[in-house]
């Protein structure tokens, strides 16, 4: 697995969402108070596409994880997960308590609600992509994740790029985002922050709840204009939110 | 040349506003405002009638398919249809040809080896075996398979159905997606080693290299017409050739939806109304769907990105005599068929195995037979004997039919058949 990594003071990992990492604002932000890992989801590094296919499921992800955490040298570090690398996040903690020291969640799937259904954003109009995950598709945040390239084959490499990083994420998603966390979740120890952008059109604040019933002592902070992705629409808000709680 | 009968088994009475106050033809539309259970217990008879008559015109095979939770074709079993089938063309020279049961939805897919070889049996050995992937809208969206699973869950079982029709002992499979420890099919099929094997696919450039690879009939299901399929054909036979295989027309098969009548004017009188009806609501699916990411591996992901189909138009802009112009319909008086036929989709594309589709979106019953009728007795028999001075063999036929040129039988089929 790939990591990129940034920054000084202990350990912190970072599990990005569905459309693949980018090193954003929000990243650099923690990198002034932590040493930033942050994985690339199996089959989302450059070259390397086929590795998903080594994985037959969600167990394997787990245990995907915690050799890394081995090879990085990090007995336990901070978690934080954004959307389906929250839920991994979770499951990792899950499995493994002694892993997470504290775990920052950030609008994370894994969780299903019949009276609250998540859109299935995989089967989403591209054009219509920025409009759920931002709270405003026009904005620097939206711009930064699918700013467009002047070169016909980086456009298209980047699509390739965002379309199997989603791919490869619903293998542990599809059809609904609830593989059994539910099930697992009380053995979650860490200290857990939940952040939720208001007005999230994917995965409705009403999760942050949800999450909150079944972590007792979970804390759940929502931040107003933002979407999805809050610690991209407001990265030094939502990095204040999440220092001020890892450092505690 | 063999030449089937092709019937998906749309909704024929869907709303005239269907495409504008519906999201999509799969998946959302909803049944309790415009179905009704008993109409389609006449709808599956109609279908079964309509497949039988064109057997006993003297089609060469009759073929059903699987979809599911949909008005476009809804069989969501195809061997259902094609066991009364197999029952009620015995003594006919006609294949039933199973286009087909899809793998990766069939848990554990043993189910559609098993079934198969019933309809081998039942039918005396003239089952063809297709084996699809099935739609992304069929295996992801209705039946819950990852998409970046499909294409593996296919591949594994596509081949534990091969060796479970031929293998002499009883076996263990241990595979990624299916763990069986004893394999032991009762009955086994007729036909030996297997039956024919056709796999269909709609232009993925994967299906078609697994198709050379496995030495099986390749069946482009096209709505388009051979026009747009050319270049896509001439990359399969570029691939076959390139992997060693002969130019054997046979090894391939095309979908054309063929609408005939007395004359070019009475043919648009007849059917402009359901050949648009057809475009316009039982294709009406939002584009993501035909492709969720994961669904193509990542080599045609990158081929398909970089060079995207140009879509040359939306069907929903286009009437009748624009799909009859570009080819998307074959359509008008016999003479006009047959030589489009012949030009366009069997010499055009190399094409031995020809379905065509005789009953589109909204025909009623009795204009199908009439379809299926003249198509026999007028189109058919100028079609039959192509390839025929070529030599060439139809492996993906059922043994026992190929050598057989049924004539049409047209004396009886006016009467009491119908």
């Amino acid at each position: 697995m790939r990591v990129l990594s940034k920054g000084d003071g202990p350990p912190l990992v970072f599990f990005h969402g569905p459309w693949g990492l980018q090193w954003d604002p929000f990243l650099d932000e923690l990198a002034g108070s932590f040493t930033v890992h942050a994985p690339e989801h199996p089959g989302t590094s450059p070259g390397r596409p086929d590795d998903i296919y080594q994985l037959d499921g969600l167990w394997d992800l787990v245990l995907c994880y915690d050799e890394l955490l081995e090879g990085l040298g990090l007995e336990s570090a901070a978690f934080v997960g954004h959307s389906f690398g929250a839920m991994v996040a979770c499951e990792v903690a899950a499995a493994y308590p002694g892993r997470a020291r504290r775990l920052a969640l950030i609008d994370p799937l894994g969780l299903w609600r019949e009276d609250a259904p998540i859109v299935n954003w995989m089967l989403l109009n591209p054009r219509d992509l920025p409009g759920h995950i931002f709270r405003d598709p026009d904005g620097d945040a939206a711009r930064r994740m699918f700013a467009p390239a002047q070169d016909p084959e980086a456009v298209a490499m980047a699509r390739v790029r965002l379309v199997w990083a989603v791919g490869a994420s619903g293998k542990f998603l599809w059809p609904l985002p609830d593989k059994g966390l539910k099930k697992r979740i009380h053995r979650v120890t860490a200290p857990t922050l939940l952040v939720w952008g208001k007005e999230d059109r994917l995965v409705p604040p009403i999760y942050g709840e949800e999450f909150a019933r079944r972590l007792p002592g979970a804390r759940v902070e929502i931040v107003d204009q933002a979407g999805h992705a809050p610690h991209l629409e407001h990265p030094e808000a939502v990095a204040r939110l999440v220092r001020d709680f890892l450092g505690q | 040349m063999k030449i089937s009968a092709f019937h998906l088994m749309p909704y024929r009475e869907l709303p005239s506003d269907f495409e504008t106050r519906y999201e999509s033809v799969w998946v959302t539309p909803p049944w309790w405002e415009l179905a009704d259970a008993r109409r389609v217990g006449q709808y599956y008879n109609w279908t079964l009638d309509e497949l039988l008559y064109a057997a006993r015109c003297g089609f060469d095979g009759i073929c059903t398919n699987e979809h599911h939770q949909n008005a476009y074709g809804f069989m969501p079993n195809p061997n259902l249809m094609g066991s009364i089938l197999a029952r009620l063309t015995t003594g006919l020279n006609v294949a039933i040809v199973q286009m087909g049961a899809t793998l990766p939805t069939s848990n554990p897919p043993i189910r559609v080896a098993e079934e198969y070889a019933m309809l081998d049996c039942i039918s005396g050995g003239r089952l063809v075996a297709g084996l699809p992937l099935g739609s992304p809208m069929d295996v992801n969206l209705c039946y819950g398979i990852t998409p970046m699973e499909h294409r593996e869950r296919y591949r594994e079982a596509f081949a534990l159905t091969l060796k479970a029709w031929q293998a002499r002992e009883i076996f263990p499979w241990n595979g990624r997606y299916y763990q069986l420890a004893n394999v032991n099919l009762w009955p086994r099929p007729i036909q030996q080693p297997h039956p024919p094997v056709w796999v269909p696919g709609s232009g993925s450039v994967s299906t078609f290299d697994f198709a050379v690879e496995h030495d099986v009939c390749y069946c482009f299901l096209s709505y388009s017409g051979a026009r747009s399929a050319k270049s896509m054909m001439q990359g399969y036979w570029e691939v076959a050739a390139r992997k060693g295989r002969d130019a054997n027309p046979y090894r391939a098969g095309f979908l054309q939806l063929v609408a005939v009548a007395e004359t070019d004017a009475r043919a648009e009188e007849l059917y402009a109304r359901h050949v648009e009806y057809f475009y316009h609501k039982c294709l009406h699916v939002p584009g993501p769907w035909f492709s969720p990411p994961g669904n193509q591996d990542y080599q045609s992901l990158v081929a398909t990105t970089r060079n995207p189909v140009r879509r040359p138009e939306n069907p929903k802009d286009l009437r009748y005599r624009d799909f009859v112009e570009k080819g998307y319909v074959i359509a008008g008086s016999p003479a006009t068929v047959r030589d489009r036929l012949k030009e366009e989709v069997v010499n055009g594309l190399h094409v031995g195995n020809l379905m065509l589709l005789v009953q589109i979106g909204s025909m009623p019953h009795e204009l199908v037979l009439e379809n299926i009728e003249r198509l026999a007795r007028e189109v058919l028999p100028h079609l039959r004997g192509i390839w025929d001075d070529e030599g060439w063999v139809n492996h993906w036929w059922p043994q026992g039919l190929r050598e057989t040129t049924a004539p049409p039988v047209t004396a009886w089929v006016s009467g009491d058949a119908r």
